[in-house]
């Protein structure tokens, strides 16, 4: 038996989402203060989260609320912390500047609205039904196991490369 | 409503964002959020078709993994670099960082 109203609820929760994300977004890029920023990049990372509920991969959605606002997050807020002083004026942004970057952006938007509509999106085939994390799992050490490997060497090379950078600027300076 | 076009608009959107404040801005820690949107973006792509159109619906979610462990990666380089850069001018906005101009 179904309800009527769990589908439109379903659909109301997915709007919110939506909107929650294009918010955070927009305050991630606008205001001046950098705190702003970052917070408006959690709100908007978290409603990416909720999208990927709504595409049908807990996993993923997990996996984008632990390592985004878990860990990339939390490392800019610390990064802001040790930089800048937080009440020293920030210089004024220049008009030609915001002109010409608004330009670009939209002009890149538009290009890729039409492409969006235009094209005639046609569904594989044959369609896997396998949502599992088994699945993701068992592809990962067997078809993608050389890319999950160098994937793995690129993160332990970047730690001790950002250890380095940073350990070493404070001896040379 | 629910379509592949819904999820493709909001990604292209935040894509968008993220360009504009990539160009526009010049304190570093604002042009690395940037890229992050953009990186957000493409994830949310690959999500979508995955969800629509894909004939295995692993494959997009592990790209999509492998994205954010790049991400991660990404952030940390450029957050060692950033305070590597303000100890030395003694400031993060991107215009001063002209040593290596050509």
């Amino acid at each position: 038996m179904s309800f009527p109203g769990v589908e439109n609820l379903a659909q109301m929760a997915f709007w919110v989402t939506l909107g929650f994300t294009l918010t955070g977004a927009f305050i991630a890029v606008f205001p001046r203060n950098i705190l702003y920023n970052v917070l408006g990049l959690s709100l908007c990372l978290a409603g990416i989260g909720g999208i990927y509920l709504c595409l049908g991969s807990f996993f993923i959605a997990l996996m984008q609320w632990l390592i985004y606002i878990g860990a990339i997050t939390i490392a800019i807020v610390f990064a802001i912390m040790l930089s800048r002083p937080l009440y020293t004026a920030v210089p004024e942004r220049k008009v030609p500047k915001v002109a010409l970057a608004t330009a670009a952006g939209a002009v890149f938007l538009v290009a890729v609205l039409g492409v969006i509509f235009k094209t005639n999106w046609k569904p594989a085939v044959e369609r896997g039904k396998d949502w599992s994390v088994a699945a993701i799992g068992h592809l990962l050490l067997t078809r993608y196991d050389l890319v999950f490997e160098v994937i793995s060497l690129v993160l332990l090379v970047a730690i001790i490369g950002a250890i380095v950078t940073a350990g070493y600027s404070r001896r040379l300076s | 409503m629910n379509t592949l076009e819904t999820y493709l608009v909001v990604a292209a959107v935040l894509f968008c964002l993220g360009l504009l404040g990539v160009l526009q801005r010049r304190n570093l820690i604002g042009i690395l959020i940037s890229i992050e949107l953009m990186l957000n973006g493409a994830n949310i792509n690959f999500m979508a078709f995955n969800r629509f159109l894909a004939p295995e619906p692993a494959v997009g979610q592990i790209i999509a993994l492998f994205v954010m462990g790049l991400a991660a990666a990404e952030a940390a380089i450029g957050l060692s670099i950033i305070l590597a850069l303000f100890r030395r001018l003694h400031s993060i906005n991107i215009e001063r960082a002209q040593r290596l101009r050509g």
